[in-house]
């Protein structure tokens, strides 16, 4: 009997045109095809979706939480970055 | 990091409501807590399915069928959010199917009780699922990030779930005096076991005060028990039927109602295996699972064989 597992694949929805894809979970099928069809029926039975994308799980690197601080301190003392961070009198107005 | 450091980095986590995700250090028994419960939750919407699933061939009319079936394919969706949010904290679904199968897991009790009529339909939507959602409502603000998303989406869908079976109650409550009776039975036999699916009383409950602390569970079993019952008795007041416990009565002073005490006996009875169901229940889990294996089988060979054409 073969027991091996079907591969988990990651589902991202589009809940409505203009909006981006978002993570919604993930699920396991045979091959993508059957992915697709498994992610309408798990997460997309009351119109939550115009469009899907399934991917498999193991194709995504994802970064380590160990890693924060040399991933996203150094955006943190670059504060130029941001406008509040220019003084503008006000009556010039909204800029 | 040090050891010292990763865990005063979670526990600064957990004390500022910052979420634990997957990738994230966590304690050993944090780990283990929370995949026993999560685990245990998708067994119970698994199991869930067979004692409504009883009824879906005899509903009275075509309205109430879709509803079930609806209500139905729902459980197996919240399973599978579930068995989700648990495979990413290490284990495998066949570990789990596995697990519930041999009766090594446990799931909900309540789920060992017969559905003998259609009554018993709409006392578990509006009982079993009521209390399920007060249960849930309060895990939407768990810690770890996998199942409270799971709890979110699961919340939102099961509001129709327990107005399905409100629903159905009103029917027959205001129905015939023999349906009005049938109405009153069900939920003479769903109430006792809806309020033992909140768990065994704060003091005697071993995980608690751990599982509090780590913000996994919110609220404690008795404050949710309370929650529930306070909300149902006007709920039942509506239908005019009246609830099986003589000590209920409203207590002006806690704000609450006070009830009768819970025939713990019984649920560690069907905790432990020998609930009116257990048996059944494996056994239709087991010959589902066993008779769908040449499906799984032949959509891997399937999957092969196109890649195989593919490339």
């Amino acid at each position: 009997m073969n027991s091996k597992n079907w591969p988990l694949f990651e589902v991202f929805i589009r809940s409505k045109n203009g909006l981006s894809h978002k993570h919604v979970g993930s699920l396991h099928a045979a091959d993508p095809s059957m992915a697709l069809e498994n992610a309408r029926d798990v997460y997309c039975r009351r119109n939550e979706g115009v469009s899907i994308w399934v991917v498999p799980s193991d194709s995504i690197t994802a970064s380590d939480p160990g890693d924060a601080e040399e991933l996203y301190e150094p955006a943190k003392d670059k504060i130029y970055r941001h406008p509040t961070f220019y003084t503008i009198p006000d009556e010039i107005g909204h800029m | 990091m040090e050891q010292d450091d990763l865990q005063r980095l979670f526990d600064s986590k957990i004390e500022q409501e910052i979420r634990i995700e997957p990738k994230d250090w966590m304690p050993e028994a944090y780990r283990k807590t929370n995949l026993r419960q999560i685990s245990q939750h998708a067994h119970s919407e698994i199991v869930g399915m067979l004692p409504e699933a009883n009824w879906i061939t005899r509903a009275p009319s075509l309205r109430r069928k879709v509803a079930l079936l609806a209500k139905v394919q729902d459980e197996a969706g919240h399973g599978l959010y579930l068995y989700s949010a648990a495979e990413t904290l290490g284990t495998s679904r066949d570990e789990m199917m596995d697990d519930l199968n041999s009766g090594k897991a446990k799931y909900s009790s309540i789920f060992n009780y017969p559905t003998l009529n259609w009554a018993d339909i709409g006392a578990i939507g509006w009982l079993v699922d009521g209390a399920a959602i007060t249960n849930q409502v309060a895990l939407c603000r768990t810690s770890y990030g996998p199942y409270a998303r799971a709890m979110v989406r699961i919340c939102k869908e099961e509001s129709f779930h327990q107005r399905q079976g409100y629903e159905i109650m009103m029917s027959m409550a205001f129905g015939t005096p023999e349906q009005k009776q049938m109405a009153q039975d069900a939920l003479n036999r769903w109430w006792w076991p809806a309020l033992m699916m909140f768990g065994p009383n704060d003091s005697e409950s071993v995980h608690s005060q751990q599982s509090l602390d780590w913000k996994i569970k919110r609220v404690s079993n008795d404050d949710l028990r309370q929650e529930f019952v306070d909300k149902s008795i006007p709920q039942v007041e509506y239908l005019g039927l009246t609830l099986p416990d003589a000590e209920l009565k409203w207590n002006e002073e806690r704000g609450h109602y006070d009830f009768g005490p819970i025939d713990w006996e019984e649920f560690y009875r069907v905790v432990s295996g020998n609930g009116p169901c257990n048996k059944e229940r494996l056994e239709a889990r087991n010959k589902a699972h066993n008779d769908g294996a040449w499906v799984r089988e032949a959509a891997l060979a399937f999957a092969e064989k196109r890649q195989i054409n593919v490339a």
